[in-house]
């Protein structure tokens, strides 16, 4: 019994959602490995080797690993695996694009978006845009997962780091190439691990009125996430989106702004721990999730919650 | 240049669906179906290859129960050429999908095979990527822009930060994101011209391979319910709620 767990990262940093990876993989109750694969990437590696429940790190540091792609990676965690029972990634955007294709050269399943892990074999995970768990059995002797971040604790740091070694790279696979890349730049904290969100839909009616929601987001320190209406519309690049094909937030505090509360936005935002909706329909179905209410045009609302958290 | 469109049916996006009482499955006996959505815009962005003089047939595949066929005749509407139905009662999971793909892109040799980046229903995401992992083929996920120049596939792909763009060596999987186009509405002469078109009919046992899922369902269940709120008259009660209640802020 031991897992893998591939690390989520851009060279620098290591992603905080490998962290709850960490946290998922140590439940599974034998060792937890890491796999950092990238170039020039040691300070990932360290940081690694700090979290907490990880008793080795495999540093493959590559040319070929640079840009992460699925097509250089794949191979060479099939070549580590027969070493593991468990194979799992966040499921990040990467963790998405690798694992599959992990798991089909390895000829076994793949488990998506898992919530809770009720034995080696046997995890929960939401389908139907989260309108239903199903509990799953693998069959399969390596189980490839991916693992919600919000249903996980983040692993915290220890003082003792887990030994790096280094592993060679499977090498390039000629199939895809790099060729840009670009960040929404962004001064606020990363949506998935916000404390506090505030969320946008169509109701904002036009970008110019983006300023308000800034405001309100800079009053709490907050991340600005949206529907998907609103990333269509424009008001927000598309890695703002929330729900069943966007991100999975679960923040202490959402405040979803001129938000309809359609089922797939829903899925991505319903785990929060306080909902607070502000719509000018009193029907909407957002306030059905909603902890706290208000009925009311959102650019009276907004102004007047901006002035009384600046007061 | 040929491409390989695989389309699924799957519960409409606007059901909102139940487990059954006994949490053996869900209750979807009576539920309207429609094609995926992402699978949708596959659809189009290999009609407009098309129409763009880039690819010369649109080849669409779906495997499953025999009202699959309906979904490939939508797919012929909106202006696909043919249509393959893989026709069965059994449970397909991802890995027998890509399995059974394979195969038929064995047969038709398309240069290129889009699919949905997910299926609305068991939310896997996992068929393109496993597909192209079969294959030995390079994979642009979650596309948001496709351009084919000079045997390549360039693909701007929808990631957590922001957006990446990748060229892919030819042949090639794309699974499509949300933003990659707008599908178009069928109209009424499409959907006659389409009954014309061939769908021809397969079964798994035409392909030498294991589709046995892997993963065996034990339950399924509602998920926890909030408990219910309630609406404040202002901002000051709001605050103060938040403050002193709930204790966030
Ligand atoms: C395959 C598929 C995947 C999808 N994935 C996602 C997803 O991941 N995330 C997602 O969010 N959606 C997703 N959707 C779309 C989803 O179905 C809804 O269309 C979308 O969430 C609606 O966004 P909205 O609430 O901003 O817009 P609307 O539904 O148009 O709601 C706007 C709301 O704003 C309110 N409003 C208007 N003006 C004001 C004002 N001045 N003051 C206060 N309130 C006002 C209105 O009362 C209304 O409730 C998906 C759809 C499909 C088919």
């Amino acid at each position: 019994m031991s897992a893998l767990v591939i690390a989520d990262h851009d060279n620098e940093h290591l992603n905080a959602a490998t962290r709850c990876t960490i946290t998922a993989a140590g439940e599974l109750g034998g060792g937890v490995e890491v796999l950092v694969a990238g170039h020039n990437c040691a300070a990932v590696a360290d940081a690694a080797a700090r979290c907490e429940g990880v008793s080795r790190v495999l540093l493959c540091d590559d040319e070929s690993c640079r840009a992460q792609l699925a097509e250089n990676i794949a191979p060479l965690v099939v070549q580590l695996a027969e070493r593991y029972t468990h194979v799992l990634a966040a499921a990040t955007t990467s963790g998405k694009d690798l694992m599959p294709r992990v798991a089909a050269l390895l000829g076994v399943a793949q488990i998506s978006d898992i919530i809770a892990i009720v034995s080696q074999d046997t995890f929960i995970r939401p389908i139907y845009a989260g309108n239903v768990l199903a509990t799953v059995q693998s069959a399969d002797s390596t189980r490839v997962i991916t693992v919600r971040r919000t249903a996980f604790q983040s692993a915290g740091d220890t003082d003792n780091p887990a030994p790096v070694e280094t592993v060679t790279a499977a090498g390039d696979s000629g199939l895809a190439r790099l060729l840009e890349e670009n960040q929404t730049p962004s001064e606020r904290p990363e949506l998935t691990g916000a404390d506090v969100v505030i969320a946008v839909g169509r109701g904002l009616g036009n970008k110019e009125h983006l300023d308000l929601i800034e405001k309100l987001a800079d009053s709490l320190g907050a991340a600005i996430g949206a529907s998907r209406a609103a990333v269509d519309a424009g008001f927000v690049p598309n890695d703002y989106q929330v729900g069943q094909t966007g991100k999975i937030v679960a923040p202490r505090l959402y405040i979803a702004v001129g938000i309809s509360g359609a089922i797939q936005h829903l899925a991505g935002m319903k785990d929060s721990q306080v909902i607070v909706a502000i719509n000018k329909d009193a029907e909407a179905p957002i306030f059905q999730v909603a902890d706290y209410g208000i009925v009311g045009d959102l650019f009276t609302v907004v102004p007047q919650l901006i002035a009384a958290l600046n007061r | 240049m040929k491409i390989l469109v695989a389309v699924k049916r799957v519960v409409d996006y606007n059901v909102r669906v139940r487990p059954m009482a006994d949490e053996t499955g869900v209750e979807i006996s009576n539920a309207k179906m429609s094609m995926n959505p992402f699978d949708e815009i596959a659809v189009e962005e290999a009609i407009r290859l098309k129409e763009a003089g880039i690819a010369d047939e649109v080849v669409l595949v779906s495997l499953g129960v025999s009202q699959c066929q309906e979904t490939l005749r939508t797919g012929l509407a909106m202006g696909a050429d043919r249509a393959l139905h893989v026709e069965t009662d059994v449970e397909l999971q991802p890995l027998a999908v890509a399995g059974l793909l394979k195969a038929i892109v064995d047969r038709e040799n398309p240069a290129l095979v889009v699919l949905g980046k997910q299926a609305i229903d068991d939310d896997a995401n996992q068929t393109g990527q496993m597909l192209a992992a079969l294959l030995g083929w390079g994979q642009g996920t979650f596309a948001c822009a496709v351009k084919i120049e000079s045997g390549a596939a360039v693909v701007t792909r929808e990631i957590d930060g922001g957006t990446r763009t990748v060229s892919l060596k030819l042949p090639a999987v794309i699974t499509t994101d949300l933003r990659l186009n707008e599908p178009r509405y069928v109209k009424l002469p499409d959907i006659m011209k389409a009954k014309k078109k061939s769908i021809e009919k397969l079964a798994p046992e035409d392909f030498d391979l294991d589709i046995t899922p892997r993963l065996q369902t034990l339950k399924v269940s509602e998920p926890p319910k909030r408990k219910a709120g309630i609406i404040v008259d202002d901002v000051n009660e709001l605050l103060d709620k938040l403050r002193n209640e709930a204790k966030v802020i």
